[in-house]
C-alpha cells in the first residue's frame, strides 16, 4: 500500500522520527514557555544556554572523565545557575520595561556566549559518544529505531508533563501563576517572589541544558548549534500560543511530525514548512493554537 | 583666479584619470579574503585562510621586494548577496585588486559576475562549483584547489570500481549539492553504476534521521553525500547511529576536509573514501609548512582549502612582480603563462580555462589503530596525475577555449 507513491510502511518511520524531532522542538519551547509565561521575557538566549547544556557534558567527560548519565544531572545545574545568575544581575533590572528589553539583553547574551565559545571551539563541533548503554537499536520491520532516539522522546515526555503537572496541578505552580499575576499581593502572604522568579528562571534554562546534553550525541557538539534551532523553536511557540504550556509541547510534537513528512513528500521545503504555517496560524489565530487573548 | 582654480582641478582630475603606464594602482596590492569567517564553513577556510594569505606575502617577500601587500577580510555568511555586494564595496571603494578563497558555490558564481563586471581578479580556492571553468568561466577568474569535477572523478570511479555499483545521493539543495550530484551522477553512469534515488535537503541541516531513513530504504549499496561541512559530519554521524554501515551500505563523502575528519573523530570516520588535492603529511615541504600554519592557528593541520589560499596568493603576487602591474584580467593571464611551483601543491599550471592542474589524492581514514595522534588521520589509497584529475579542457563547454 502507498500514499502518494510513498509506502505506509515507511511513512510509520518518518512519523517515528518526527515525534522525535519534535521531541527536541517540545521540551526547548517549554522552557521557553515557562519563563515566558511566569516572567514576561522572552528568552532569546535559550538557543545558547541549550549549546552550553552539550559543552557541559563535553567539558565534563574531557576534564573530569564524568560520562553521560551524571552529566544528565550537573548540565542542567551549571546552565541554570548560569542563567540564574543573569537573571540577578541583569534582567531583573528589566522587569518594569516593555518586553522588548528582555529580548535584546538576552540576544545579546546569546551573541556573546556563541561568540566566545566559536571562536575557543571553532564551528565544525566536537564529537560526543552515547553511552555504551543506549547504542544500538531495534528493528520495528518497518524502520530500524536507534535505541537513544527512543531514549530522548521517553525523557522529553517525562520532563515535558512533569513540568505541566507541577504548574497547573500543585501548590507551588498555583503560587508561581499567582505571583504572575499579582506579584504584590503573593508577596503579602508571605511568599518571596524574587526568589522564586530567580528559580524559575533557573529552572525554565536548566530544561534547555537538558536538551543540549540530550543533543550531545545526535548532533556533534557544536557553538552553532542553539543559533540553528532557536528560531524554529521560536516559531513553534508563537503556533502554541506564547506561555502557554500544554500548548508548547504539543505544538513542539506535531510541528515535528509535520516537518518529518514534508522531508519526504517535498525535501526542499522541509525547513520553511514550520514558517508557512506560524504566518497561517498568526493570520486566523494572532494569540497562537492554545494562547489566551490577550 | 576662479579660471585658474577650475584649471588646477582639472589637472587633479587628470593626474586621477589617467593613471601612468604599467603600475601597481594607488600603490598598494589589496587582496580580500572572502569566506565564511563564523558559520558552518568557517574551520574548512575562514580565519585559517587568513592565516595562510599572510603566510604567502611574508613568503614571497614583499617586504624585502618594496611591495606593500595589505589583507583585507570580509565574512559572506554563505549567502550571494551578501557576497555580490562586498565583493562591489571593495572593488569600488576599498580599491581591492583581487578576492581570494571563497566558500559556497553560489557565492562564487555570484562574485564572479562582479569581478568581471568591474575588471578585477578573482582565485577561487574553497569554492566547488566546475561551471567556475565550464560555461561561466572568465578572463578575470582562476579556479584553484579542487572542483566537483575531480572530486567525482577521484571519489565517484574509486567506488564504483570497488562494487559500489548502486547510488543514493544526500544533496545539498543549492548550486554546490547539484554540479557535485550531477558530476558524480556522470561518473557512477560511465562506469557502470545506477542512482537509485536523491533527495535534496535544505543548507544547512542538523538532523538527517528522515533523509537516512529513506537512503536505507532505497537500499542503495552506496549513499553519496553532496554536502560538506557540518551537513556531511551530521549525516556520518547519524548514519552510524541508524545502523547504516553496520546493515551493508556505505558513505561515500564526496567533499570531505580534513578539518571534517577531526570534528568526526577516526571512530565514526574510519575507512571514508574521498578526494583532496593536498594534505599536511604528504611529503617534507607540506610537513614544513603544515607545522608553520599549525603554530599561528590554534595547532590545526591546514585543509585543502587554506593550502589552497597559500599557494594561490603567492602564486598571483609572482605574476604581479612580473608584469608589474595589478590590473585584473592581465594578472590572471599572466598567472596562466607562469608555470607555478610551491611547497604545498609542488609544480603545476593554469589552463587557459582558468583551471589550476596538480594532482589529486584519494585518501582513506585511517583506524583508530593506525592513528598516531591528532591530526594523523589519511592514507593515500591512490595518486591521481595532473592531467588526469580535472576535466579534460574540450568538455567543459568554457567560451575561452578556442575549439
Amino acid at each position: 500500500m502507498t500514499i502518494f507513491g510513498v509506502p505506509t510502511q515507511a511513512l510509520f518511520g518518518q512519523l517515528l522520527i518526527g515525534l522525535i524531532n519534535g521531541a527536541f522542538y517540545a521540551m526547548l519551547s517549554l522552557g521557553l514557555s515557562v519563563i515566558f509565561g511566569l516572567l514576561n521575557i522572552i528568552n532569546f538566549a535559550h538557543g545558547a544556554q541549550y549549546m552550553l547544556g552539550a559543552f557541559v557534558a563535553y567539558f565534563a567527560l574531557s576534564w573530569a572523565g564524568l560520562g553521560y548519565w551524571p552529566s544528565l544531572l550537573i548540565a542542567p545545574i551549571v546552565v541554570g545557575a548560569f542563567g540564574m545568575v543573569i537573571e540577578r544581575t541583569m534582567l531583573k533590572r528589566l522587569y518594569q520595561l516593555d518586553h522588548l528589553y528582555g529580548l535584546l539583553l538576552t540576544f545579546g547574551v546569546a551573541l556573546v556566549v556563541q561568540g566566545v565559545f566559536r571562536n575557543e571551539f571553532g564551528s565544525s563541533g566536537l564529537p560526543y559518544a552515547a553511552p555504551p548503554q543506549l547504542t544500538g537499536g531495534y528493528n520495528l520491520g518497518f524502520m530500524f529505531l536507534p535505541t537513544y532516539r527512543g531514549w530522548v522522546v521517553v525523557v522529553s515526555l517525562v520532563v515535558c508533563l512533569g513540568t505541566w503537572y507541577v504548574i497547573e496541578r500543585t501548590k507551588l505552580g498555583s503560587y508561581l501563576r499567582a505571583a504572575t499575576e499579582n506579584p504584590a499581593l503573593v508577596q503579602a502572604f508571605g511568599i518571596n517572589v524574587p526568589r522564586m522568579i530567580t528559580l524559575t528562571y533557573g529552572f525554565g534554562v536548566a530544561l534547555a541544558g537538558l536538551a543540549g546534553v540530550l543533543a550531545a550525541p545526535i548532533y556533534q557538539v557544536n557553538p552553532l548549534m542553539g543559533a540553528d534551532l532557536i528560531i524554529v523553536v521560536f516559531a513553534v511557540v508563537v503556533i502554541g500560543g506564547l506561555g502557554s504550556i500544554m500548548g508548547s509541547i504539543i505544538t513542539g510534537f506535531g510541528l515535528g511530525v509535520i516537518e518529518g513528512f514534508t522531508k519526504v513528500f517535498y525535501p526542499e521545503a522541509s525547513n520553511t514548512v514550520i514558517f508557512v504555517i506560524m504566518a497561517v496560524v498568526l493570520l486566523v489565530r494572532p494569540s497562537g493554537l492554545f494562547g489566551r487573548t490577550a | 583666479m576662479t579660471v585658474m582654480r577650475a584649471l588646477v582641478v582639472a589637472v587633479a582630475l587628470l593626474a586621477v584619470a589617467l593613471p601612468a603606464h604599467a603600475q601597481i594602482s594607488d600603490g598598494v596590492i589589496k587582496i580580500g579574503v572572502m569566506n565564511d569567517q563564523s558559520g558552518t564553513y568557517a574551520d574548512l577556510a575562514g580565519p585559517g585562510s587568513v592565516v595562510a594569505a599572510k603566510m604567502a606575502i611574508e613568503d614571497f617577500g614583499a617586504a624585502k621586494k618594496n611591495m606593500k601587500v595589505e589583507v583585507l577580510v570580509a565574512d559572506h555568511q554563505n549567502k550571494p548577496d551578501v557576497g555580490s555586494s562586498i565583493a562591489r564595496q571593495w572593488f569600488d571603494a576599498d580599491h581591492v585588486d583581487v578576492i581570494v578563497d571563497v566558500p559556497t558555490s553560489s557565492v562564487v558564481l555570484a562574485v564572479n559576475q562582479v569581478a568581471r563586471e568591474k575588471n578585477k581578479a578573482l582565485i577561487v580556492s574553497t569554492g566547488a562549483t566546475s561551471d567556475l571553468t565550464g560555461p561561466q568561466c572568465s578572463p578575470n577568474a582562476i579556479h584553484w584547489t579542487y572542483d566537483t569535477w575531480s572530486l567525482a572523478n577521484g571519489t565517484g570511479s574509486a567506488v564504483v570500481k570497488t562494487g559500489g555499483d548502486t547510488w543514493f545521493f544526500l544533496t545539498a539543495d543549492y548550486k554546490f549539492g547539484h554540479d557535485l550530484e550531477r558530476d558524480t551522477e556522470a561518473v557512477v553512469v560511465k562506469n557502470g553504476g545506477k542512482v537509485v534515488g536523491k533527495v535534496r535537503h535544505p543548507f544547512p541541516t542538523s538532523d538527517f534521521s528522515s533523509f537516512l531513513l529513506q537512503a536505507q530504504a532505497s537500499k542503495a549499496k552506496v549513499i553519496g553525500l553532496a554536502n560538506a561541512g557540518a551537513d556531511t559530519t551530521n549525516a556520518i554521524k547519524q548514519g552510524a547511529e541508524f545502523g547504516i554501515v553496520k546493515g551493508g551500505q556505505q558513505f561515500a563523502g564526496l567533499l570531505v576536509f580534513l578539518t571534517d575528519v577531526h570534528a568526526l573523530g577516526l571512530e565514526k570516520a574510519q575507512g571514508l573514501l574521498l578526494t583532496e588535492s593536498f594534505y599536511w603529511d604528504l611529503n617534507d615541504k607540506t610537513r614544513a609548512f603544515s607545522t608553520r600554519f599549525a603554530e599561528r592557528h590554534h595547532q590545526a593541520k591546514p585543509t585543502m582549502a587554506q593550502a589552497g589560499v597559500y599557494s594561490s596568493v603567492l602564486h598571483y603576487l609572482k605574476a604581479v612582480e612580473a608584469l608589474k602591474s595589478d590590473d585584473g584580467p592581465k594578472v590572471i593571464a599572466k598567472m596562466k603563462e607562469l608555470p607555478t611551483d610551491d611547497p604545498v601543491f609542488g609544480k603545476g599550471m593554469v589552463r587557459a580555462d582558468g583551471r589550476k592542474i596538480h594532482p589529486m589524492y584519494l585518501f582513506e581514514v585511517k583506524k583508530p589503530s593506525e592513528s598516531k595522534g591528532a591530526w594523523d588521520y589519511y592514507k593515500v589509497r591512490a595518486t591521481i596525475p595532473a592531467e588526469q584529475a580535472f576535466r579534460p579542457i574540450d568538455q567543459g563547454n568554457c567560451p575561452l577555449v578556442k575549439k
